[in-house]
């Protein structure tokens, strides 16, 4: 489904990204892990438009999209839940998700979208008249997560959304996550989480300083010394 | 059924106000005096809304604003007492000619962000004003001779459509686009919309207003000269922005009518003037940080028909 193919990016003259490649294939789940500063959230944003690769490929179904601007992107199927939620503050939840299906024309889909989300997080079903900056941060989550869901994406960019949450509102969110996937939606999971990450993802990619070191099957990775060393808390 | 029924209201509303205004210089109790006021508190008006779709709507922080009036005042000026255009048709000319320096402008420094974009719009507005300076054709530092065919009901018309054009592309699907890169700008990329293109149009409907406001300006005082548009032209604009409060239409209305009718009063203490003025302005930000109206809109309050604007 989505293809990158030695992918370079930089920040200016930092190189944050050198010849990623990696693949997702139709309904899996797959999580990219590595530590702070890896380039986990640059390949997320490469993918999605917001940076720019200078060299490299990226396929997704069959076109070319590295490089493409943001807004043809989302419109090819893929959303992005950008890291630190960023919901808009001073909108309603039910604004917030209306705005995550801006590109969409079918009015009937987007209601049927809206019900399915509200079904998915009743929660926001409770507050979608309340201002989204004044919801926790947990919440705030749920509500990125549905606006992302609203653009009816084939593949879901999730960008750490165990960022700052309790463990039990993490367990629910990734509960969500297995949920939306089962639904058929491909999703690519960026954590910093690796435990988490792993017991829900099909396939596993760790990156550090912007090289993909190790990938293989969740399994394969939960049980790689390396993996266990370096993410999950010793032997 | 509903949103119709708020609109005729406000179309009476409008036109009640023009008839009791228009009424009261024909009969003679608003002297020329008070009619100048009137005019320029809606020259104002225009610039102050025109802004607010610039800062308050899709939050980038222009402080160029006059140099899009500058545009709209020579322009139209040179229609009229170059070409010899009907006054109607020079106001067309002006808002073209300003909007399309809008356009020209906002391309490359829409891209920068925060304090960056304040110092390029001020910087571009210097450029427009130097310019004009330096053109023998316009009269350069010396200024532009220039008929007066402003009035009240030019004047008011010109602050109806700019309400009525900026308050509905609040309210619309684009609207909301431009409120959401505002609000998170990486966060509206990430839903697909195009913030680029958003700023850029909010930008150039702002400066096409600030040319209509211009455009009336040119007319009003005989006489018009680079100096007029300079940097503190913008802060005044500004001002008028903050004090009714970010990302409020009726805000910047109000703002735009209290601080005219301030200014025109303190005309009588020139020595003071300056002081008072920048004491109400300190008064009214300690004790209301947000501007006088935050970001909500007189509609909301009075519930005047529909429920609210929705426009935040």
């Amino acid at each position: 489904m989505l293809k990158v193919n030695n992918i370079d990016v930089f920040y200016g003259n930092i190189h944050a990204l050198k010849g990623v490649s990696l693949e997702v294939n139709e309904g899996e789940i797959v999580t990219l892990i590595g530590a702070n500063g890896a380039g986990k959230s640059t390949l997320l944003k490469t993918l999605s438009g917001l940076l720019k690769p200078k060299s490299g490929d990226i396929t997704y179904q069959t076109k070319q999209i590295g490089g493409k601007p943001a807004q043809s992107i989302v419109k090819s199927g893929i959303s992005q839940v950008p890291e630190g939620r960023r919901v808009f503050a001073n909108m309603s939840v039910e604004e917030n998700l209306e705005l995550g299906a801006y590109l969409r024309k079918d009015r009937d889909g987007i209601k049927k979208d809206l019900a399915n989300v509200f079904e998915l997080f009743p929660r926001l079903n409770e507050r979608r008249k309340q201002q989204s900056g004044t919801l926790s941060g947990g919440e705030q989550q749920m509500l990125a997560m549905g606006r992302a869901l609203m653009a009816k994406p084939k593949l879901l960019l999730l960008d750490e959304p165990s960022m700052g949450l309790a463990p039990l509102i993490v367990k629910q969110i990734f509960e969500i996550i297995r949920m939306v996937n089962s639904q058929g939606t491909t999703v690519l999971l960026v954590e910093q989480n690796a435990n988490m990450a792993l017991s829900i993802a099909d396939r596993a990619y760790v990156i550090e300083t912007g090289k993909i070191v190790l990938s293989g099957t969740a399994k394969e990775l939960q049980e790689s010394e390396k993996v266990k060393e370096a993410y999950l808390g010793g032997v | 059924m509903k949103k119709s029924k708020a609109f005729l209201g406000y179309s009476i509303l409008a036109l009640v106000i023009y008839a009791v205004v228009q009424g009261m210089i024909m009969g003679g109790m608003i002297d020329s005096y008070y009619q100048n006021i009137l005019v320029t508190m809606c020259i104002n008006i225009m610039l102050a809304v025109s802004l607010h779709i610039v800062i308050g709507v899709t939050g980038q922080f222009s402080i160029g604003h006059a140099g899009f009036m500058a545009v709209g005042a020579y322009f139209s000026a040179i229609a009229t007492m170059e070409f010899g255009l009907p006054f109607s048709i020079a106001i067309v000319i002006g808002a073209i000619a300003a909007g399309l320096a809008g356009l020209l402008v906002g391309i490359p420094t829409l891209r920068l962000k925060g304090d960056y974009l304040a110092i390029a719009t001020l910087g571009f507005a210097e450029i427009i004003r130097i310019v004009f300076v330096n053109v023998d054709y316009v009269g350069g530092a010396a200024g532009m001779a220039v008929n007066q065919m402003s009035n009240w009901t030019y004047a008011y018309l010109g602050v109806i459509v700019t309400i009525l054009v900026i308050s509905n592309f609040t309210n619309s699907r684009h609207g909301r686009g431009c409120i959401s890169v505002r609000e998170d700008e990486i966060a509206a990329d990430a839903m697909g919309i195009n913030t680029t293109y958003y700023k850029v149009v909010a930008f150039t409907i702002g400066a096409i207003f600030a040319g209509v406001a211009g455009s009336i300006f040119a007319h009003n005082f005989f006489i018009i000269q680079p100096t007029t548009f300079n940097f503190l032209k913008s802060f005044d604009i500004l001002i008028l922005v903050v004090l009714g409060g970010l990302g409020s239409l009726s805000g910047s209305v109000i703002a735009a009518v209290f601080i005219t009718f301030i200014s025109a009063y303190l005309a009588n203490f020139t020595e003071t003037r300056m002081i008072i003025y920048s004491l109400v302005l300190i008064l009214v930000m300690l004790y209301r940080p947000t501007g006088l109206m935050g970001t909500k809109e007189i509609t909301q309050m009075l519930k005047f028909g529909k429920k609210g604007g929705s426009n935040v």
